[in-house]
C-alpha cells in the first residue's frame, strides 16, 4: 500500500505507523460527560468501507496524517496533515 | 532427439552437464529439460505419493513433474523445475524422491497399495492404536512422500531486495506484452517489462508463425532490441511477477545467477523486487491443460504446446513417432510442425466429430485415448473411435485439452475470474486489480493478431488514464489461427486418470470427495490435495473443477474456483528476507562507549535495539553477582560511572513549550525555574501511566525531556500527536536528540570530586544543588550537567555532543578508578534503583495508575492534562487496587524472583488466594539480602504484613514481608549531600 505524505510525497506504507480511527483527533472538553470520554478513548464503529484514520510518518518527517481509506479495498482516497484537518 | 534445421539454440556452443551422475551434452540456450529430451531421457522423476515414473510434461514454470536438485552442500537447490533451469557448463542435476534409483524405486510399491491411499486416506486409515500415528505412521508416510531435501547448511549465497517505480508495468513479454511496452515506451512513459523466461518473445519463440513477414522470434528480438535502446524502458528477463498488492505494488523475483555455475563474486543469486506501477498490463499468456484418461501420466505424454516449443525453440523432438490427442485446432499445429521437420506422426486423435486435418497425417475424428501402455515410458496408446479400439505405437503423445488464461495475478486482491463458455475457461474480471488491464492470451484472446491488438489497446488505455498522449502505432501483420475448442475434461472408463500430477490426485479422488459431500471446491481441494503442491495445480485445477461440477451436477461457473494467492511461482524465503539475515535482522544501536565496554569484557545485553553492558568483570570474579555487588559498592562508597545515553532525549522549544509540558505531564512544568530539573509523570489518555523521566529547563522557551529507554519512540510519537493534532495552535517544536548527546551518570559520594577534576570551572553544593542543571565546559567542549540521581546518591549526569562520548567515558572511568570506583553496568544500576524504590517499565507496565505507584499527588488539580479525566474513573482510584510495595524474604528460602505471585500466607498458592505479584528483584549488597518490588492488593496500608511468594515456573516458595519500597536512605539525605 502507498500513502501520499503531504510533506514527503508518496511512500510505502512501511514508513508509517498506524494509529486507528481519526476519532482521536476530536478530544472532548475536560468537563464533558463520561459517555463522551468513553466514546473518544474506547468506542469505535468498526464498519467496513470508508474510514478516516490517523497515520504517523514515523520513518519520514514525523507528521501525523489524516487518511481516508476504504477498508474493504485498501484504496486510499485522501491524505492530509492532521493539524490542518481539525474538527 | 535433436532435429536438424530447427531451434534457436546456439549449436556452435556445446555444453556438458550431468544428470544422476551421467554426463550428457546440450547447447547454449537449452534448458535442462530440452537437453534431457535431446538425449532421449524421458524418465526424470517419481511422483510424490505413489512414486509413479514421470517425465517432462511442459516447457515452462508450470511444470509439475520434472523437479530436480541442483548443486551440492550449502548451495543445494531442491525442487528446481528442469523446464526453467537454463543449461550451463558443468551443471549437475539429481533426481528426487526415488531410492535406490530413478529407474528402480522401492517405494513404487505404494502404487500397488493405492486402493488404501486414496483421497483423505490419512483421515481414515492408520487410526489405531492412537499412539502409533505420531510415533510410526506419520514418520513413515512423511519419509515415503516427498520432494527434494534441504542441505541443512546455511545458504552462503547473497540475496537482495530492490525497489523500482514506473508509469507502466508490463507482465509478460509475448506478443501482447511486447506490443504494450512498445506503444507505451514510444509515447514517452516509463516502462518496465518483466518476463520469467531468459529471452523475451513468449510463444513467438515456440511457434513457426510469421509477424510482419518475418519469423515471429526474429520480430520479437527486433522489438526487444528497440525497447532496450530506449532510456525510459527497463527490460527484466528471468523475472517472475509473483504477486499483485495494494496501491499498484507488485512483487517480482529475479533469478540473477541460476543460469551460471556459481554466483559471481559480489553478485547475488536472486533479487526480490517491489515494483510500484501507476498502471499495469497483464500479458501473462495461457497454460495448456491436460485431458484425464487412464494412465495419462506416463513419461512421453506431454502438453501439445510444449512438444511444439521443444521442436521450434530448442530443435528437439521428444519422440520419434509422435501422436496427438486434442479437442481443439491449436494442437494440430504440433503435428504440422513436427511433420514439416521430418518427424513421423503416428496419428492424431481428436474428440471432435467434425475435426479436420491441417496436414497430411492420419486423423481419428470423434476419438478418445482410453489408455496407455509402456514400462517407465510410453510405448503404445489405445485410441477408441466408433469403429472400435486401435492400439497405436508411439513414444510421445502430445495432449491438449485447451488453454487456460493465466489469470492468477488478477485474483490476488480477492478478484474472482469469470467463466468464458467460448474458450471453456476462466478469464480475468475487469477491475480485479485497480489500474491493471489484461491483454492477449491471459484475457482469452489466443491468436497472435488478437494478442498484438489487445496489447496495443491496453497500453493506449493505460496511458490515457495517466494523461499521457499515446503515440500513433500500426499493428503488425500476424496470424489469426482458429481454436474451435469443444470441451473434453475426462475420458470415461476404468482405471486411474490423473489430474494433479504433483500430488497424485486422480478423477476418482475428486469423485470420492463429492460422494463424501466435500462438494465445495475449497473442501474438495483440501480433501484431495488437488492443486496444493508446489505448482499450485497450474495445469490441472480447471480440469478438476470440471470433474467436480460433473460429479455434483452443477455447472462450472456455479462450482467456482479456488483462491489464487501469491506467489505465482515458489519464492525462496532467502529472497523474501534478503538483507534480514544475521546483523540485518534488527538494527543495532550502539552507544559511544560500546567499544570500551566490549574491550573491558562486559557482556552486552539488549535494551530494545540498544546494547548495554551488564557488568564489568575484573580478575578473580567467578560470577556476575560478584561484579554487580562490587559495582553497587562503588556507587554507595566512592563513585561509579555509567553510560545512560540510551534514555530518550527530546528537545522541546517554543513560546508554548511550558504549557505544552503542562498538558502532557500530570505535574506542572511552567513553574519550573530556568536551570532546574523536575521529575515528571506522563499518562496515556486512558488514565494509565505511560512513562516517567526528568525534564530540565535550559531557557525560558527551551526544555530537554528524558524518557525511559524502552518508551523513547512511543513518547516521541505521543508528543508529536499532542502538538500536531490536539494543540496545533500552540507554537512548540519537538525534536529527538537521543543520538546527538552522549550522557553519563557520575554517581556516589565522591562524584563531585571527580567532576572537579574534569570541568573547566568548579562547582559546589550552592551553585549546583540537587535538581539543578546548566551548561558546563570540559576543556573547551560545551556540555550539559544535570544534578539528578537514579541511585539515591549524590550524583550527576554529564552530557556532551556524541563525538566526544568515547573520550569522555574513558576519562571518567579512569578518574573513578583512581578514586576507588569505576564503571558500572545494568545489573548494578538495577540493584541501586530497587534499593531506592525507583520504578522502571517493570513497574509501569501499562496497567498501573499514578495512585498504584504512590504518585497520585503528582496529578495536578489546577490544570488539564492528557489522561487526567480517565484517571479519575471509579475503577482507577479504587482503594482495593494493587499498590506498589517493597518485598523482603522472611521465610526459609531467602530468594525472590520477578514474575512470582504473592498469596495469602498459609493458603494454597492458587488464583483464588492471589494477592499480587513481584515485578523487580535484586540482591542488595548494601542490606545483605534480596529485595524486591511488586504490587499487592491495598499494599500501601499493609507494610509489615507477611505473605506467601510462590514462583510456579521456577518452583520457588517462600514468605515475604511487605515494606516501604524505599529500602535505603528513605529521607534522601545522601542525594542532597
Amino acid at each position: 500500500m502507498r500513502l501520499r505524505c503531504p510533506i514527503c510525497g508518496e511512500r510505502d506504507h512501511r514508513e508509517f505507523y498506524y494509529q486507528g480511527s481519526a476519532v482521536k483527533m476530536d478530544r472532548p472538553d475536560p468537563d464533558a460527560n463520561a459517555a463522551a470520554w468513553d466514546d473518544y478513548v474506547y468506542l469505535r464503529d468498526n464498519q467496513p468501507g470508508l474510514l478516516e484514520e490517523l497515520w504517523s510518518h514515523d520513518a519520514g518527517c514525523g507528521a501525523w496524517l489524516k487518511v481516508t481509506r476504504d477498508t474493504t479495498t485498501h484504496a486510499v482516497l485522501a491524505t492530509a496533515l492532521a493539524k490542518e484537518e481539525r474538527p | 532427439m535433436r532435429v536438424d534445421g530447427k531451434g534457436i539454440v546456439d549449436k556452435s556452443v556445446p555444453v556438458s552437464f550431468t544428470f544422476d551422475g551421467t554426463t550428457y551434452r546440450g547447447f547454449a540456450g537449452d534448458t535442462l529439460a530440452s537437453a534431457l529430451l535431446a538425449n532421449d531421457i524421458r524418465l526424470v522423476a517419481r511422483s510424490f505419493k505413489y512414486h509413479r515414473p514421470r517425465g517432462i510434461l511442459t516447457a515452462g514454470s508450470e511444470e509439475p513433474n520434472a523437479l530436480v536438485t541442483i548443486g551440492q552442500g550449502a548451495a543445494t537447490d531442491p525442487n528446481v523445475r528442469a523446464t526453467v533451469q537454463e543449461l550451463y557448463e558443468g551443471l549437475s542435476a539429481r533426481s528426487q524422491n526415488a531410492w535406490p534409483s530413478l529407474a528402480f524405486d522401492v517405494m513404487a510399491v505404494n502404487d500397488l497399495a493405492a486402493p488404501f491411499l486414496g483421497a483423505g486416506f490419512y483421515y481414515k486409515t492408520f487410526m489405531w492404536p492412537r499412539a502409533f500415528w505420531e510415533k510410526l505412521y506419520e514418520p513413515v508416510i512423511r519419509r515415503a512422500a516427498g520432494l527434494g531435501g534441504l542441505s541443512g547448511e546455511a545458504d552462503a549465497d547473497h540475496y537482495e531486495k530492490a525497489y523500482a517505480f514506473c508509469d507502466l508495468l508490463v507482465v509478460g513479454a509475448g506478443p501482447a506484452g511486447l506490443m504494450a511496452a512498445l506503444v507505451a515506451a514510444r509515447s514517452g512513459a516509463d516502462v518496465i517489462i518483466a518476463d520469467e523466461d531468459s529471452i523475451m518473445g513468449g510463444r513467438l519463440n515456440a511457434e513457426t508463425e510469421q509477424v510482419n513477414g518475418q519469423d515471429g522470434h526474429l520480430w520479437a528480438a527486433e522489438m526487444v532490441a528497440a525497447l532496450g535502446a530506449m532510456d525510459n524502458v527497463r527490460l527484466m528477463t528471468r523475472t517472475t511477477v509473483t504477486g499483485a498488492y495494494d496501491g499498484g505494488t507488485f512483487g517480482a523475483l529475479e533469478r540473477v545467477s541460476h543460469h551460471v555455475k556459481a554466483v559471481p563474486r559480489g553478485g547475488v543469486k536472486e533479487t526480490f523486487w517491489r515494483i510500484v506501477a501507476r498502471r499495469s498490463v497483464l500479458a501473462a499468456g495461457a497454460l495448456e491443460r491436460h485431458i484425464a484418461f487412464q494412465n495419462n501420466d506416463r513419461p512421453g505424454i506431454m502438453a501439445a504446446g510444449a512438444v511444439r516449443a521443444y521442436l521450434n525453440r530448442w530443435g528437439v523432438s521428444p519422440g520419434k513417432s509422435v501422436t496427438v490427442f486434442a479437442n481443439n485446432d491449436d494442437a494440430h499445429r504440433t503435428a504440422v510442425d513436427l511433420q514439416a521437420a521430418g518427424v513421423h506422426i503416428a496419428g492424431v486423435a481428436d474428440s471432435r466429430q467434425d475435426a479436420k486435418p491441417l496436414g497430411d497425417y492420419q486423423l481419428y475424428a470423434g476419438a478418445m485415448v482410453t489408455g496407455t501402455q509402456g514400462r517407465r515410458g510410453l510405448e503404445t496408446i489405445s485410441i477408441k473411435t466408433a469403429r472400435g479400439t486401435e492400439r497405436v505405437s508411439t513414444d510421445c503423445l502430445a495432449v491438449s485439452g485447451g488453454w487456460n488464461p493465466t489469470v492468477h495475478l488478477t485474483c490476488h486482491m480477492n478478484g474472482r475470474p469469470a467463466w468464458s463458455p467460448e474458450i471453456a475457461s476462466f478469464v480475468p474480471s475487469a477491475g480485479a486489480i485497480p489500474g491493471l488491464l489484461a491483454a492477449g492470451a491471459c484475457n482469452g484472446a489466443f491468436s497472435t493478431a488478437e494478442c498484438l491488438a489487445e496489447g496495443a489497446k491496453a497500453a493506449h488505455d493505460s496511458l490515457e488514464a495517466l494523461g499521457i498522449a499515446g503515440a500513433e502505432y500500426e499493428l503488425p501483420q500476424a496470424d489469426h489461427a482458429t481454436y474451435a475448442l469443444e470441451p473434453l475434461w475426462a475420458v470415461p472408463g476404468r482405471g486411474r486418470a490423473w489430474l494433479d500430477f504433483q500430488n497424485d490426485v486422480s478423477v476418482k479422488d475428486v469423485k470420492q470427495a463429492a460422494i463424501e459431500n466435500f462438494t465445495s471446491v475449497e473442501h474438495m481441494k483440501r480433501y484431495t490435495t488437488q492443486g496444493m503442491a508446489t505448482d499450485q495445480g497450474k495445469n490441472s485445477n480447471v480440469t478438476a473443477l470440471a470433474v467436480l461440477s460433473d460429479a455434483t451436477g452443477r455447472g462450472i461457473p456455479e462450482t467456482g474456483t479456488t483462491t489464487f494467492r501469491p506467489p505465482y511461482t515458489p519464492v525462496a524465503l532467502a529472497a523474501l528476507g534478503a538483507g534480514a539475515q544475521g546483523k540485518g535482522f534488527a538494527p543495532e544501536r550502539l552507544t559511544t562507549s560500546h567499544a570500551q565496554s566490549v574491550a573491558a569484557g562486559a557482556p552486552m545485553i539488549e535494551a530494545g535495539q540498544w546494547y548495554r553492558p551488564s557488568y564489568f568483570p575484573i580478575d578473580g570474579e567467578q560470577t556476575w553477582r560478584q561484579s554487580c555487588d562490587r559495582e553497587v559498592e562503588y556507587v554507595r562508597n566512592a563513585v561509579g560511572v555509567c553510560d545512560v545515553s540510551t534514555l530518550g532525549k527530546i528537545d522541546i522549544q517554543g513560546p508554548d513549550a511550558a504549557r505544552f509540558l503542562d498538558f502532557v505531564y500530570t505535574n506542572t512544568f511552567s513553574t519550573l525555574k530556568q536551570g532546574r530539573v523536575r521529575y515528571g509523570l506522563m499518562l496515556r489518555e486512558d488514565g494509565f501511566v505511560m512513562d516517567d523521566g526528568t525534564t530540565a529547563r535550559l531557557g525560558p522557551n527551551h526544555y530537554v525531556m528524558t524518557t525511559t529507554t524502552a518508551a523513547a519512540g512511543e513518547v516521541m510519537r505521543h508528543l508529536e500527536f499532542a502538538a500536531q493534532v490536539l494543540r496545533p495552535e500552540w507554537n512548540v517544536r519537538i525534536m529527538s536528540v537521543t543520538e546527538q548527546w552522549a550522557q553519563f551518570a557520575v554517581a556516589g559520594p565522591r562524584s563531585r570530586d571527580l567532576l572537579l577534576g574534569v570541568l573547566d570551572a568548579p562547582i559546589d553544593n550552592e551553585s549546583w544543588p540537587f535538581m539543578s542543571c546548566g551548561a558546563v565546559s570540559l576543556k573547551g567542549v560545551l556540555g550539559r550537567l544535570f544534578r539528578i540521581s537514579f541511585s539515591g546518591e549524590h550524583a550527576y549526569e554529564l552530557a556532551v555532543p556524541s563525538r566526544y562520548g568515547a573520550a569522555l567515558f574513558s576519562l571518567l572511568v579512569a578518574r573513578a578508578e583512581a578514586m576507588a570506583g569505576g564503571a558500572y553496568g545494568m545489573e548494578a544500576l538495577n540493584v541501586l534503583r530497587i534499593e531506592k524504590g525507583f520504578i522502571t517499565h517493570a513497574e509501569i507496565h501499562g496497567r498501573v495508575t499514578a495512585g498504584d505507584i504512590g504518585m497520585d499527588r503528582m496529578v495536578s488539580s489546577k490544570k488539564d492534562c492528557i489522561g487526567k479525566v480517565m484517571a479519575a474513573r471509579a475503577g482507577l482510584v479504587d482503594e482495593e487496587r494493587e499498590q506498589l510495595v517493597g518485598l523482603k524474604p522472611v521465610g526459609p528460602v531467602k530468594q525472590l524472583t520477578a514474575g512470582a505471585h504473592i498469596y495469602s500466607d498459609g493458603k494454597d498458592p492458587v488464583s483464588a488466594h492471589d494477592q499480587g505479584y513481584v515485578t523487580s528483584v535484586g540482591f542488595s549488597p548494601t542490606l545483605g539480602h534480596f529485595i524486591g518490588l511488586g504490587f499487592v492488593r491495598e499494599g500501601l496500608s499493609r507494610h509489615g504484613e507477611v505473605l506467601r511468594m510462590t514462583d510456579h515456573l521456577r518452583g520457588i516458595d517462600t514468605q515475604v514481608e511487605l515494606c516501604n519500597p524505599v529500602f535505603f536512605d528513605p529521607e534522601g539525605g545522601r542525594t542532597r549531600g
